[in-house]
């Protein structure tokens, strides 16, 4: 079954990682690094990406007679934006979960794990 | 696949086998085998199929092999020299591993999801691109699965099970052959031709189990009920790819040829076997297939089946599909009450199978507006798009016709 685990970052997450050394900065990295390999290497993961600073994001403007839906998120300026992103492909939800533990933004709540849809037929 | 690639894959477990027991190394054998399949599927159509294609297939393997291990530095010379002086024999036709093969692939050193694509390429023949296709996986993940699952193996001896772990054994590999079916049997039709080629595969490879354990009850059930279910594919959808439930089906576009074999099976197996959860789904399966018109079905018989199946084997989905045939037999007052009493179980708290079933019998019982709730409940849970327009136009459906009949 495949899963996306999202790690999500706010202001305070930021503040944490600012104020951490060099070398705790690199242990958080270390475990990354372990993480995405032995996932690699499992064949677990299809996609593992971080994404760039919210401050490079582009809202694509709503057009034409269009009515703009935008409620409070996700906007650039909300408090909260994702940080990253794995694509799994695992034997069940108990393995996401596992899998996202493992991630360090755990620790603050700022993980999710959300299953993926499929074209899957089942009998009715 | 054409014909001549399907009898080279129907060859390769066999071939592997015997490469094992000449050369060691299951994994390095794999890979030969694996690469005289794809030169039988370039050179049989057009040299013409060899007068032994086993023979042809361990000739043309363990010339692979050797040239891997002459191409091996760190290989000692010793066994180049071995490998070197086996005389290219023609398999004998004692030596027949295949079940060895299939065992070993659903070690149980390795995770379901290994030993599914391992299976596939080792028994199967398929290479892991066409298995990546399949399960609409990138290719890379696939060759990850497979060279860990063989470097997991490289400890493990290369001889069938003793007779304790036999059955246990069995009962992995009969569980990712119905994985296999399941996959390409969900899959929906247009841009998943390869997946759907999965059910065919799932029911070569248990045709081929089935013969080498000819007596063995689950292994006839799981065959009888792959085919009592691959029977019903047709009328399974809409021309716009829509979802028909088994009562709206299209009886007439089921395959009869399928629906006489399985059931022949399941009747002779289940008399004669000690009875187990595949053989009672298939029997099911049979008693549904039976039945001309959705009207017809025998469902005080399938009450009994899944009284059984509850019994011997219990499990959220046996639970909550017997409640279907519970409202047939009894009504459905009598099975929203038998749901509710079991709702709370947390194998079943918050399944969008749950709600589907409760909205089905609310809308049986005559309470429209409670069972488009219920449909819109689930349409919200579930993890499949198909299913999730289905419940969707059955929630409207219902909505629309209890306002109708409300003015």
């Amino acid at each position: 079954m495949k899963y996306v685990v999202l790690i999500w970052s706010n202001p305070g997450s930021r503040r944490i990682w600012e104020s951490l050394s060099a070398t705790e900065r690199a242990g958080g990295l270390r475990v990354y690094a372990e993480l995405t390999a032995e996932l690699r290497d499992s064949g677990e993961l299809l996609a593992s990406e971080a994404l760039a600073d919210p401050d490079l994001t582009v809202r694509i403007p709503a057009s034409g007679q269009a009515k703009d839906l935008r409620t409070d998120a996700p906007l650039a300026e909300a408090k909260e934006h994702l940080a990253g992103f794995y694509l799994i492909d695992v034997a069940d939800a108990a393995r996401a979960a596992q899998i996202a533990a493992r991630i360090p933004e755990a620790r603050h709540g700022m993980v999710e794990v959300r299953p993926v849809m499929n074209y899957d037929m089942p009998d009715l | 696949m054409t014909d001549l690639g399907e009898l080279a894959r129907d060859l390769a477990p066999r071939v592997l086998g015997i490469l094992v027991r000449r050369y060691g190394d299951f994994a390095a054998c794999e890979d030969a085998v694996q690469e005289a399949l794809v030169d039988a599927v370039t050179q049989w159509p057009a040299d013409g199929m060899p007068d032994n294609p086993a023979g042809w297939l361990v000739t043309v393997a363990s010339r692979r092999r050797i040239a891997a291990l002459r191409s091996d530095q760190a290989r000692s010379r010793r066994e180049l020299t071995v490998a070197l002086l086996d005389p290219a024999a023609e398999p004998g036709p004692a030596e027949d591993d295949t079940l060895t093969v299939m065992l070993l692939c659903c070690h149980p050193l390795l995770t379901e999801p290994s030993q599914v694509a391992l299976t596939l390429r080792a028994v199967g023949g398929l290479s892991t691109a066409e298995i990546a296709r399949a399960f609409l996986v990138p290719e890379p993940a696939v060759g990850q699965r497979i060279s860990r699952a063989k470097a997991k193996l490289a400890g493990v001896s290369f001889l069938l099970p003793v007779a304790d772990d036999l059955p246990g054994r069995v009962a992995a590999l009969n569980r990712v052959l119905y994985l296999v079916f399941n996959e390409g049997y969900t899959a929906s039709s247009g841009p998943d031709l390869h997946r759907a080629g999965l059910t065919a595969e799932a029911i070569r490879l248990t045709r081929q189990l089935r013969d080498l354990l000819p007596e063995h009850g689950e292994t006839a059930g799981l065959l009888a009920l792959m085919l009592l279910t691959e029977a019903r594919r047709p009328a399974r959808t809409e021309p716009d790819g829509a979802l028909v439930p088994l009562g709206d089906q299209d009886r007439s576009r089921w395959d009869r040829r399928l629906i006489a074999e399985g059931t022949d099976l399941i009747t002779r197996t289940i008399t004669a076997a000690p009875v187990g959860p595949y053989q009672l789904q298939a029997a099911i399966a049979a008693v549904h297939d039976e039945a001309g018109r959705a009207e017809d079905t025998d469902w005080a018989q399938i009450l009994a089946l899944y009284d059984h199946l509850a019994a011997l084997a219990p499990g959220p989905m046996i639970t909550l599909n017997r409640l279907v045939a519970v409202a047939m037999v009894h009504g459905p007052r009598r099975a929203l009450t038998e749901l509710d009493a079991v709702a709370g179980d947390p194998s079943l708290a918050g399944h969008h199978r749950l709600h589907a079933i409760r909205a089905h019998l609310l809308d049986q019982a005559g309470d429209q507006a409670a069972a488009a709730g219920e449909y819109r409940l689930a349409a919200r849970l579930t993890l499949s798009l198909p299913e999730r327009r289905y419940l969707e136009s059955r929630a409207s459906a219902v909505g629309r016709w209890f306002r109708s009949g409300c003015r």
